[in-house]
């Protein structure tokens, strides 16, 4: 077979596969496929550091351009991959050139959901998914007043934590009855919820956009909210076109087995935009994080080296806003009990997630240290007792391995 | 600007510049500085990028604070008084020469 890994993407999960596939010893060639002009960097600083400017662009980059001549890893920058010909194992480029390979790696992503209106995407709405993006939202933000966010889940609320600190008067336009709605449960929505208020930010739940209107915002409950900015985080679609055109199975994501194959052999998907059987969530879902970008791109490179070790990572997210340290380990979406350990009042505590006697997701308030141990507890299939978890006298580090 | 030597897992010695203001994590990670994972990339939230620092620099580093403290008591090597995150460090002058050693596990 042909020595050549192609790499599709160039995000967190692009360049672990990259990096992971020199680690296993692979000598064949790897050439990276990066849609972007810039050397690949780290994307979750750039709704949190990177936008206070407290982390600089330099900062924000995986690696110098040294290691990718050091590993032998080449990047073709500002192209993207317009088909693969899985008869005749080649991608062809849009710069025209085309690529033999023995392996592809799809770390295509994800893309942010558009919000539209007589069947065009509005104009004038900022959102966030690349340091370009980053860029533009820094630049719009410096001379914006009044803010208008479409979108009350992370990176709605992350950016607009950041206006805030910035003293913009922001709004927050959110459809749901609460913030961060489908991943957190109403205890944690609400300390986020008050964090927002405090810093001066208005959030109108259920309220849904009507339409926009240049800088006018028409909700809704019939008020319109005049904006010097728009942003949106209302969701991402993953970017699967290149598969789909390909032959390769979809279903909202690449379907990939536990070695990240897609059914066709020698073609590999990580990351956002892999649809696999998750054992932590007891079923097959996307999953949009570094960790899970990261570990698989682990597991496709281990196999592709001839090593079968099948992906089971415990999922872990976290999110920051203002003093707000949120992480979260394992999928909390199909609990039956929350067992809340430390003191809610003190906003540092964390929630144990139990489906039956089973602990599945634990999510930390400002306890780092619960959340490592989490991430160990769920890793081993320990389920302490909720008589355990609200005990702080109970020592939870001490039952893991 | 300001050198720092890593002592990697493999006990192989790697002494890199870093501008002034990087820290000790990102300085591991341009340059493939063995044993420093850094999964979350400097925000302090994975205790992937542990270090031992000398006992010669240790004391003239700013206090741990909780967070950090916190973080390391569930890192997955031993914690031992010189224990700091290398995201937590920001390289200054005075730390010029400074030798750090990367623990056995992260």
């Amino acid at each position: 077979m042909m020595q050549r890994v192609v790499i599709i993407g160039a995000g967190h999960g692009g360049v672990q596969a990259a990096a992971s596939l020199r680690e296993e010893g692979y000598e064949g060639e790897i050439v990276m496929i990066s849609p972007e002009q810039d050397l690949p960097y780290q994307k979750p600083p750039l709704s949190k550091g990177y936008l206070k400017g407290e982390q600089t662009e330099e900062s924000l980059l995986f690696r110098s351009s040294h290691f990718y001549e050091d590993q032998k890893i080449m990047i073709k920058y500002g192209v993207i991959v317009d088909s693969i010909d899985i008869q005749s194992n080649r991608v062809a480029l849009s710069d025209g050139v085309t690529i033999e390979y023995g392996h592809v790696i799809i770390a295509t992503g994800a893309e942010n959901r558009k919000l539209k209106q007589d069947g065009q995407e509005v104009s004038n709405v900022y959102y966030l998914r690349t340091l370009a993006d980053a860029r533009l939202i820094q630049e719009k933000m410096t001379s914006a007043e009044t803010i208008v966010t479409i979108g009350g889940g992370f990176i709605g609320l992350e950016l607009s934590a950041i206006a805030a600190e910035k003293d913009k008067k922001v709004t927050v336009i959110e459809p749901q009855t609460r913030l961060m709605e489908r991943v957190l449960p109403k205890m944690i929505s609400e300390v986020f919820f008050r964090a927002h208020l405090e810093k001066g930010v208005e959030v109108l739940l259920q309220t849904g956009v009507d339409y926009i209107d240049g800088h006018e915002v028409n909700l809704s409950n019939g008020t319109t909210l005049q904006a010097d900015m728009i942003l949106a985080g209302i969701g991402v679609i993953p970017v699967t076109g290149l598969a789909e055109s390909a032959g390769i199975k979809c279903d909202n994501g690449v379907l990939v087995n536990e070695f990240q194959q897609t059914n066709i052999p020698n073609i590999y998907a990580i990351g956002d935009c892999a649809n696999h059987f998750n054992p932590f969530a007891g079923k097959s879902l996307r999953l949009e994080s570094v960790q899970n970008a990261v570990d698989q791109a682990r597991t496709a490179a281990a196999h592709i080296v001839g090593k079968e070790t099948p992906y089971q990572a415990v999922p872990w997210f976290w999110t920051f806003q203002y003093h707000l340290k949120l992480q979260m380990a394992g999928i909390s979406a199909d609990y039956e009990q929350a067992v809340v350990r430390g003191d809610q009042e003190s906003g540092k505590f964390s929630v144990y997630y139990y489906k039956g006697d089973s602990l599945i997701a634990v999510d930390s308030l400002n306890k780092p240290a619960d959340h490592l141990n989490a991430r160990k507890l769920i890793q081993q299939g320990l389920s302490p007792s909720p008589d355990q978890v609200s005990d702080l006298t109970f020592n939870l580090k001490e039952i893991v391995a | 600007m300001p050198k720092v030597t890593y002592i990697q897992t493999d006990g192989v010695e790697k002494t890199v510049d870093l501008p002034l203001g990087a820290t000790i994590m990102e300085g591991a990670i341009q340059n493939d500085v063995k044993g420093i994972v850094a999964e979350c990339g400097g925000s302090c939230m994975c205790a992937t990028c542990h270090v031992y620092v000398d006992e010669a620099f240790a004391g003239m580093l700013p206090e741990k604070e909780e967070e950090e403290l916190e973080m390391l008591q569930g890192a997955n090597a031993e914690l031992l008084g010189n224990s700091r995150l290398g995201c937590q460090i920001r390289i200054s002058k005075p730390l010029d020469g400074m030798v750090v050693k990367v623990p056995s596990k992260q």
